[in-house]
C-alpha cells in the first residue's frame, strides 16, 4: 500500500517540524491575545468580570472553537516535539567527550524541559481559573476575585511566574525559529539575529507576570 | 611549542574506542595542524606504534575531506577554516588539545578519527539528475541567471560536504548540507524541472540515513568552513512544504543515481 501524502509529511523530519513551526505560530499568537486580554485586570473588577462573560457566555461557541483549536495545536505541537527529540537522541548515540556550543542560546537549550514544564503548567491553569477545580474559593462569574484570591497563595503565584519564565525562553527561540522552519524568513545576514522574537518574549511574559506580581505584592487585594 | 593531545584511538568499526594521551613536543607554530598529526604519528610509526589515522587529501581546504573535532568544535577555534587550514599558532605552548571524530550515528567511525560519510553521498545521489543540456558548451550567457540567485546558489554550492555541520549540530541534524545542496541547484533555471522530486527525495534519504532533526541551534553554521547559512534550510523547508503540497500520486518523473 502506497502511503498517503500527509502520512509521509508527517513522517518526514522536516514535515515534523513544519507541523510544530505551524501549531506553534498559533499559539504565539494565541499567548499574545491571552496576555492583552488579561490586562484589563487594572482596568477593575466590572471591566475583567465582564470580558470574562463574553468569553464565557457571549460568544461561548467561539470560545470553544478557539479551545478546540488551541487543543488541537498543543497536541501535534508535543507529538511532534516528543519524536523528533527521540530521533535526534538516536542520532547520536556515542557522545563526544568534549562538545562546546559555540553560538546556541540558552533559550534554545531549554526549549525541550521548559516545554515540560509549560505542559505541566498548562492543565494546573485551566483547572485553576477555568474550572475551579483547583482553586480554593472559586465564584462563577468572579473572575476578578478569582483572580486576587488564586495568586494570593504564594507556591501557586511563584509556580505561575516560573511558567511565564520558561514562556519567555520558548517564546525567544521559538517565534524566532517558527517563521525560519516555515521558510517564510527572509534570507539575513546575520540569520540568527532576531528582534521581533525577543520583542514577543519579553512583552507577552512580563504582561501576563503583571496579574501575580500585582497580587503578591499588594498592590492590588 | 608543545602540546599534549587526547586523541581519540579506536582500532575498527566495532572496536571500542578511548582517548589516548600524546606529548608533542617540538612543534612548529608554522605547522598546519595535520601537519602536527604527522609528526606525532612519524614518532609513533619510529616507536612500533599503530599511528593515528585520519582523513586528509587536498591540504588546502576545499576538498572536504579532512574533518574532526578539535576542543569541542568541528574543525576547531577558527572560523571558516577546515582542520588542515587550521595552524599551530592558534594554540599556545603547552595546551592540551582534544581530537575526536564527528559523531553521528550516520557516520560510524571506520578508524581512530576516520567516519563513514557515505551518508552523505547517498543524499546527493537521491537527489537525481538536472536536464541541462550536455554536450558542447553554450554561450556563457545563453540562460539569464538573475544576478542574486547566481549568488545565493554560489553560496550553497562552495559546501565541500565535510560533515562539520552534522559533527557540530546537538541533534546530529545534516539540515545544513541537504540544505546547500538542494539550494544550489534550487535557485538555477536548470534546476527547475526537478526541483520538487529532488526536496522530497533528498528529505526523504536525509530521514533513512537516521540522522537527527533540525533545531536552529546555529551550530552548524557557525562551524561550516564555508560560511553555509541556515537561510537554506528555511529555503529547503519551503521546498519540500511546497512540493508535498502539490505532490500527485504516480507524476514521479525522472529516475535517481
Amino acid at each position: 500500500m502506497e502511503r498517503s501524502g500527509l502520512r509521509r509529511f508527517w513522517d518526514s523530519s522536516v514535515g515534523k517540524k513544519i507541523v510544530m513551526g505551524a501549531t506553534g505560530l498559533i499559539l504565539v499568537a494565541f499567548v499574545i491575545g491571552h496576555m492583552a486580554g488579561n490586562l484589563q485586570f487594572f482596568s477593575g473588577p466590572a471591566r475583567f468580570n465582564a470580558y470574562s462573560h463574553l468569553l464565557q457566555v457571549d460568544v461561548i461557541e467561539l470560545t470553544w472553537l478557539l479551545r478546540v483549536t488551541l487543543l488541537a495545536s498543543v497536541v501535534l505541537h508535543v507529538i511532534a516535539a516528543y519524536q523528533l527529540t527521540m530521533q535526534n537522541r538516536a542520532a547520536r548515540p556515542a557522545d563526544y567527550v568534549r562538545r562546546e556550543p559555540q553560538v546556541s542560546t540558552y533559550a534554545a537549550r531549554t526549549m525541550r524541559w521548559g516545554g515540560v514544564y509549560l505542559l505541566l503548567f498548562i492543565p494546573y491553569h485551566l483547572l485553576h481559573f477555568t474550572t475551579g477545580t483547583l482553586h480554593p474559593a472559586f465564584v462563577r462569574g468572579e473572575a476578578y476575585g478569582n483572580v486576587v484570591i488564586g495568586f494570593q497563595t504564594m507556591w501557586v503565584a511563584l509556580f505561575y511566574l516560573g511558567a511565564m519564565a520558561f514562556l519567555a525562553l520558548h517564546l525567544y527561540h521559538g517565534a524566532w525559529a517558527a517563521f525560519r522552519t516555515l521558510g517564510i524568513a527572509r534570507p539575513s545576514n546575520d540569520p540568527l539575529h532576531r528582534r521581533l522574537a525577543l520583542a514577543i518574549a519579553v512583552i507577552v511574559p512580563a504582561g501576563f507576570s503583571l496579574l501575580p506580581l500585582s497580587v503578591m505584592l499588594g498592590f492590588i487585594r | 611549542m608543545k602540546v599534549v593531545l587526547h586523541v581519540w584511538r579506536q582500532a575498527g568499526p566495532s572496536a571500542a574506542g578511548s582517548l589516548v594521551d600524546y606529548e608533542a613536543n617540538d612543534i612548529s607554530p608554522e605547522m598546519s595542524f595535520l601537519e602536527m598529526l604527522d609528526v606525532v604519528n612519524e614518532r609513533l610509526i619510529v616507536r612500533g606504534e599503530v599511528p593515528i589515522a585520519f582523513d586528509h587529501d587536498c591540504r588546502e581546504g576545499i576538498c572536504g575531506s579532512c574533518g574532526m573535532m578539535i576542543n569541542g568544535a568541528a574543525h576547531g577555534p577558527m572560523k571558516l577554516t577546515t582542520a588542515c587550514q587550521l595552524h599551530m599558532r592558534s594554540f599556545k605552548d603547552g595546551d592540551e588539545i582534544w581530537i575526536e571524530p564527528w559523531r553521528a550515528k550516520a557516520f560510524p567511525v571506520i578508524k581512530d578519527l576516520v567516519v563513514d560519510r557515505g551518508a552523505f553521498d547517498r543524499i546527493i545521489q537521491a537527489g537525481g539528475f538536472v536536464s541541462a543540456p550536455t554536450g558542447s558548451a553554450q554561450d556563457g550567457n545563453a540562460i539569464p541567471i538573475a544576478k542574486q540567485a547566481a549568488d545565493e546558489a554560489m553560496d550553497a554550492a562552495a559546501c565541500i560536504g565535510c560533515g562539520a555541520c552534522v559533527a557540530a549540530c546537538p541533534n546530529a541534524s545534516a539540515s545544513l548540507f541537504t540544505a546547500a545542496k538542494i539550494t544550489h541547484l534550487g535557485d538555477l533555471p536548470q534546476g527547475q524541472p526537478e526541483r520538487m522530486r529532488r526536496a522530497l527525495a533528498m528529505v526523504h534519504q536525509m530521514d533513512i540515513e537516521t540522522f537527527g532533526s533540525c533545531t536552529l541551534f546555529g551550530e552548524c553554521q557557525e562551524a561550516c568552513p564555508k560560511g553555509i547559512s541556515i537561510d537554506t534550510i528555511a529555503r529547503m523547508n519551503w521546498d519540500y512544504l511546497f512540493a508535498a503540497a502539490t505532490e500527485r500520486q504516480g507524476a514521479e518523473v525522472g529516475g535517481t543515481g
